[in-house]
Formats: C-alpha cells, structure tokens, sequence
C-alpha cells in the first residue's frame, strides 16, 4: 500500500496542478485543452521534439540531484543555479587554459573542474547550515546572485571576447573541447552525463553504507551521532557529491549547447530541478522519468507563445502550481485508507520519513 | 536623479550613500516588518521574494491603468495578503513543511508576476510624488538625497505600530503567544491557526506593499530582475533584527546602504568591479548570517515555535 501511495499522491498532485492551470488558461480566455494539446506537441509530439525535450531533460536531470542527494541527508538545498554557473565558469576557464588538448583529456579535465567548482559551491551552503545554523536556503539564493555577479564580471572582464559586442561572452571553446551529439540527432552526449550521474546516485543512496549512513544523519542527528557516525562529514560529501552534479550540468550546457560561457548559463534549469527533485520525492531513478516530463514543459514554452499568444513565463506558473500542489500533496501521506485504519502516530512517522 | 556627487569629494560618497540608504532600505523594511509579523507567530515566509516581485508588478500595473499610484499600493498590498494567505493555508496543512513551501511560493509568485508583468515592461506606470526635503541646500546631490519617497515614512511608521501592537494589545501578546509556544497558547484558548493565518496574511500585505516602491519610483519601470533578491535578503534580516520591529528599520538602512555601495562607487568613477561592488548585499547578508547564527542554541529573540510543526 505504501508502494501505492507513493505513485498516487504526486500523480494526483501532479493532475490536480494541470487542472488548476487549466482552469487559470481558461479564466484568460484560451482554451486549456488547446494549451494541453500544445505543450504534448511541443515537448513529446514528434521525434523532433522529443530531442528538443531530451535537451533540456539533460541540465534538469544533474540540476535535481544537487537537491536530491542533500535531502537524503536532511539539508534543503536551492542553490542548484549557482552551483550551474559556477560548474560552467569552471569548465570555461579549464577548457581555455588547456587550448592544446586532445578532446578526451580536455573534456575529462573540463568536468572535474565543473564538479570541483559546484560541489565546493554547495558544500559551503552545506556546512555553513550544519556547522553554523546558516539556512541552506538563504545562503544558496544569496550565492546565487553571488553567482551571476560572478560570471558577469568574468564574461565582461578577464575572459570577456572583444568580438561579443552586444551581449557579453567569453571566448568560445576550441572545436575539440566542445561535447557532441548522438548520431543524426541534435541531442549531445550531456544525456549519459545525466542518466549516468542519477543511477550512480541511486546506487550510492540505496545499495551502501554511505548512502544508509547519509540517511540516518539526515533522519536523526542525535540519533547519528550516538551511532558514531560523522554526521558533519556525511553531511558535507553529500553537498560536495549534489553540487558536483549541478557543476556538470553547467560544464555540458557550455561545452555542448553554446560553446563558451554567457548569459544562457542563468537559465532557470537550477530553479527548475528543485521542482524536478521535490516531484520525484528526491528519488534519483524518479528524477529520470520527471526530468523528461519536465523538459517537455520547458521545450513548450515557444509553442504556448506562438499558438495562444501566452507569455514565456506561462510555464513559469505552471512550475509555480505544480510546486504549491507537489507540497499540499505531503498532507495526503497516510490519509487514504487502502486496506487499514492507521492511528494517527503512525501517520505522524509515515510523514517524517517522506 | 543620478546627480553627480562632484565637487563635494569623499562627502559625495556619503551622501550620495545616506541619499541611496533612505531609497534602497523602503523596500528591506516593508519586507522586513512583514516577515517579522509572520515569524512572532510561529510561522516562517521564505517566499517574500515571490510576494515583494508580485506587488511590485501589480503596483506598476494598476498606477499605469488607473493613473493612480497609490491605487496601485494599496492594489499591491491587496495581492499580497492573497498569497499570505495562501501560504498561510498551505503550511498549516498538516505534513507541510514551510521551508518547501516558501520556495514553492518564490516560483509561483516570480512566475505569476512574469506571467502578468509581460504586457507592462516597456510604458512608465506614474509614480509616487516625493517630498522634497533638500530645499535648504544649494548642492544638487544633497537636494537628491533629500528628496524621499513617502513610502519611507509609512514604513517607519509601520514599525513603531507594529512595536506597539506587539508590546501594548491584546492581539499582539496572542501573536507572541502563537509564536513562542504552540500548546501553551492553545491551553490559553487562543485560536492560534486563526492568529498565525491573520499575520502571515498582513505579512504578505507588508512585504507586497514594499514592491511598490521597486517599480514607482524612479525609474519607474517594471522588469523581471527588478527585486533582485531584496526579499530574501529581508527575510535574512529578521534574524540579524532578533525579531524586533525597530531594529529591522535599522537592519533595513544598514541593507540599502550597502545597496547603494556599488552605484555611488561607479557615480565617482570606480567601474573595476562594478558587478562584484553591485553584489556587496549578498556578500553582507551572508555574512552577517554566519556572525548572528549558530547551530547550539536558539537566538536572542527568537519565537519559541519558530520551526516547529
């Protein structure tokens, strides 16, 4: 029954949000089951656009697990964007001061800069929460902005291409420092990135030590402790493991998608994979399946604005009435009575494990 | 308004600063005085961000349809209550975690006001009247600095009546007793869920009502980076205020100044690390964070409840 509700409440939540978004289209005058047909078209209608979907599923799918993997040990963590921008300043500055590189060696050096660079980015944010009661949440929205001034400083300064007149760039990368798509397709290779880093996240968190470690320290730090576990540290390698994963995404949206580093960098995929990870209850074999769902979203938003003349933010408070459903939904955990009454202490702890 | 602060030398940079600091804190405080009022009963709002970017687009929006600017604060106001009140709703479910919760609304509210701020981001809505204080001074820079917003007086004065309404009525001392300690306020035959859904409701009215300021006053235009964080950094303030109305008015002049940081430097020539200087409240906030927080034991101030489901 557990499994059941598991798979029940955030389906629910997430048909109760496409129709409140409905009812929010309707009440603006355009047709919601036009606006439903459309963004299925955009995002899963075609081989065309399941590649555009694919793209962006590959950013959402490392961007969710720098919030996944923390929650297992009991921190929130949002700040997914900046720890994109900085893995993807990371990889920029890594892969131009390696211009004579063979490609294999330059992208694996590229990416344990990113990873180095956004795992220490929310390892901080971690420990700051841990070690000094700093909100996570707080501190990784200020180090987002911290973030942004960063690049902008960078891509109009130090790294800054003279030839980017209009919208500042750095210098673009070397052609074999750039990540390629699979054969016949626009879909680059930050695909195996993303699905690769959710299975070994899986595995780490459900099939060792470590991960069932991390899952205690995150359910009770007291309780940790006294069981000789070093909480702080399982605490911080999560952070440092998350943030990795998000420095990647920014390593492939620079070396994959536009080839050097600008604005694009701060597009929203951090924000979203907070929603990506809280829709898959912070499960990583679950971050696939919505990623992809998800990435149909984002890749609609052209779509809604060139059939229904919506704004691009219209996805925006899509994601916004998913979020507030996704989260109604948690009172819902031990409600429904499939097979047996339960007391309410059980309900209580069925909610502190989710 | 930019007025080149020449001729005065370093006194340019402080008054340009003090001129910056009165503009820039109005935001911080309605925000900060909002979060305050959430937070001693219990209850946290972490999606203020969300709330401060909706008033400010609906400032904007109705003082450019109505021509009135104050229709469009008190509109702002309006909509802010809604989504205090909704967060209000939301995190009195049981389950209901408020830090989840208040992220869920920073992306509702940000994609709401996107969503309905896409028609208003070229026109100039019209904007509040200042009152102008610099008439003494034949220097331009202090002429701008004292021309301030009256937005800056209702917050101040939107502190000192919330200090009174906590120390001195009834419905503050119930607030209070909300916030402190759930079980004992409810043997007292308080009706918390009913005084925590009233503050955090005026909260959101608060903190949507400081929006306005983002978007009447000059320049007087609406964009979506227009808060650029100033919510959030207003519920960090709080903690650095120890939940006290009159400090965060302090905390907020403090906030507005460092705000004002980057722009003065750059009004004097300094352009080296213009978006870093422009980046000086996150970096502030961040670290006056680390300074008043720790993990050991509860703060100076702080509501017993504060956390707790």
């Amino acid at each position: 029954m557990k499994k059941a509700e598991a798979v029940l409440v955030p389906l629910g939540a997430m048909v109760a949000g496409l129709l409140v978004f409905g009812l929010f289209c309707a009440a603006l005058g355009v047709n919601p089951f036009l606006v439903y047909a459309s963004i299925y078209k955009a995002g899963f209608g075609s081989w065309y656009s399941w590649q555009n979907t694919l793209v962006r599923a590959s950013p959402l799918l490392l961007g969710a697990l720098c919030t996944a993997i923390p929650a297992r040990a009991g921190i929130i963590v949002i700040g997914n964007e900046g720890a994109i921008i900085v893995g993807g300043l990371g990889a920029i500055w890594a892969g131009l001061a390696t211009p004579s590189l063979p490609p294999f060696l330059a992208l694996t050096v590229m990416t344990f800069a990113a990873m180095l660079c956004g795992g220490l980015w929310i390892a901080a944010e971690v420990a700051l929460q841990h070690y000094r009661g700093v909100s996570a949440v707080i501190s990784g929205l200020l180090l987002n902005y911290l973030a942004i001034a960063l690049m902008n400083q960078l891509i109009e300064g130090p790294l800054r291409d003279p030839s980017s007149f209009n919208s500042p760039a750095s210098y673009p990368l070397a052609p074999s420092h750039r990540l390629g798509s699979f054969a016949g397709t626009h879909v680059h290779h930050g695909l195996i990135f993303g699905v690769a880093a959710c299975l070994l996240a899986w595995f780490l968190i459900d099939r060792t030590t470590f991960g069932f470690a991390m899952k205690i320290g995150g359910g009770n730090v007291r309780a940790a402790q006294l069981a000789g576990l070093p909480v702080g540290r399982l605490v911080v390698i999560a952070g440092l493991l998350g943030g990795a994963c998000a420095g990647i995404a920014g390593m492939v949206e620079v070396a994959a998608v536009h080839g050097r580093a600008n604005e694009s960098l701060n597009a929203g995929y951090g924000y979203s994979g907070i929603l990506v990870a809280f829709l898959s209850r912070q499960n990583p074999l679950v971050i696939v399946l919505v990623s992809l769902l998800t990435g149909g979203l984002l890749a609609s938003g052209g779509m809604l604005q060139r059939a229904h003349d919506l704004p691009d933010a219209t996805i925006a408070v899509l994601q916004g009435i998913l979020f507030l459903f996704i989260l109604l939904s948690d009172t819902f955990y031990g409600r429904f009575n499939f097979t047996r009454t339960k007391t309410p202490e059980a309900r209580a702890a069925h909610a502190n494990a989710a | 308004m930019q007025t080149q602060p020449e001729g005065l030398g370093a006194w340019g940079i402080a008054v340009a600063l003090a001129g910056g600091a009165m503009r820039g804190s109005i935001p911080y405080m309605f925000v900060s005085l909002g979060e305050c009022l959430t937070e001693k009963s219990g209850k946290i709002n972490l999606g203020m961000e969300g709330v401060l970017l909706m008033g400010a687009m609906t400032a904007f929006a109705v003082s450019d349809i109505t021509g009135s600017p104050w229709l469009g604060v008190m509109a702002a106001a309006a909509v802010g209550m809604l989504l205090g009140a909704l967060h209000a709703w939301l995190t009195q479910q049981p389950a209901v975690n408020d830090v989840a919760a208040g992220i869920a609304m920073i992306v509702f509210g940000s994609g709401l006001a996107f969503f309905f701020g896409k028609r208003f981001v070229a026109p100039m809505a019209p904007q509040l009247p200042l009152l102008d204080f610099g008439g003494w001074s034949r220097v331009p820079a202090i002429q701008s600095a004292l021309r301030i917003s009256p937005l800056f007086f209702v917050g101040i004065a939107a502190a000192f009546l919330l200090h009174w309404i906590f120390t001195r009525t009834s419905w503050g001392l119930k607030v209070r007793a909300a916030g402190d300690d759930t079980q004992a306020a409810r043997a007292l035959g308080i009706n918390v869920n009913a005084v925590r859904f009233i503050a955090i409701t005026i909260g959101g009215g608060l903190a949507a009502a400081g929006g306005a300021h983002l978007t009447l006053y000059f320049p007087g235009i609406w964009s979506e980076g227009i808060s650029g964080g100033q919510g959030l950094m207003a519920v960090a303030l709080v903690i650095f205020a120890k939940w006290s109305p009159r400090r965060c008015l302090a905390a907020a002049l403090l906030f507005g100044g460092a705000q004002a940081l980057g722009p003065s430097l750059q009004s004097l020539g300094v352009n080296g690390y213009y978006h870093l200087f422009n980046a000086s409240p996150y970096l502030l906030t961040l670290g006056v964070m680390i300074a008043t927080c720790t993990p050991h034991r509860r703060l100076a101030g702080m509501p017993g409840a504060l956390g707790k489901k």
